[in-house]
């Protein structure tokens, strides 16, 4: 198990090569990778209107929330290793904000997993975007209904894995 | 002692980052504790004007505002959270 809330970037390959590294009974790694993008199609904006953000976070709680997330996900699937690194402080459009990748014998798990955390880590992992603008100044993003309702729609449901293949 | 956290914009319109009070009289849960920072200042009446946007942990766990406050807890109030 592995939760790392960092300032610097990572680098995906090596990540993703370390999760794996020495346990050949893994068949696959999935991956989810985060980047901070500067378009709003919801609000009509052009590229180019986000110069960058600033992520806050809760030190301490931040760290507790990702692993209870990762541990909730080690008791609904048969994973063998689970990676979430999460960044924090000022990024500019097309960095690297998040990875999420999780390994296991059979790929189900590795996609099913990896979504869960994700959406899990949307709505309780305590991180805020400031994002600068040029001409409106800073402004925090708001939570999204559909976080919600992605992380609600796992509450109650047990393990999705169908029969080995 | 209690000791107070504010994140995003709720710090922005607090003014501060963190602070340490007395336990305040007649406070036993989130919401008294709501209630009574409501009255130290403006800026703290409109931080917390709408709780449908103010999530609460007390020592690092998320938690309902009728959960129960007491000296020594670190209470942290702040946005709903947009990460990821």
């Amino acid at each position: 198990m592995t939760v790392r809330v960092q300032r610097q970037d990572f680098d995906i390959g090596a990540e993703l090569a370390a999760l794996s590294d020495g346990d050949t009974g893994i068949g696959g790694v999935c991956s989810f990778t985060g980047l901070v993008r500067d378009l709003h199609p919801q609000a009509g904006e052009a590229a180019g209107t986000v110069r960058a953000l600033t992520l806050e976070h809760y030190p301490g709680m931040t760290e507790r929330q990702l692993e209870a997330i990762e541990a909730e996900a080690w008791t609904r699937w048969p994973l063998s290793a689970c990676l979430i690194v999460h960044r924090y402080g000022r990024m500019e459009p097309g960095e690297r904000i998040v990875l999420v990748a999780c390994a296991s014998a059979h790929r189900e798990a590795a996609f099913d997993a990896c979504r869960f955390i994700m959406d899990w880590l949307k709505t309780k992992a305590p991180f805020w975007k400031l994002e600068e603008t040029g001409s409106d100044g800073d402004r925090w993003v708001a939570a999204r209904e559909s976080d919600a309702a992605a992380a609600e729609g796992w509450r109650g449901r047990s393990n999705t894995i169908g029969p080995e293949s | 002692m209690l000791k107070l956290l504010y994140f995003a914009w709720l710090r922005t319109k607090i003014g501060m980052a963190e602070e340490r009070v007395a336990m305040p009289d007649g406070v036993t849960d989130v919401a008294g504790l709501i209630d009574w920072l409501r009255g130290r200042g403006a800026g703290y009446a409109d931080a917390l004007a709408n709780l449908d946007v103010v999530k609460v942990a007390v020592n690092q766990e998320y938690v309902p505002f009728t959960h129960p406050v007491a000296a020594g807890d670190e209470v942290a109030l702040f946005p709903p959270v947009t990460g990821g």
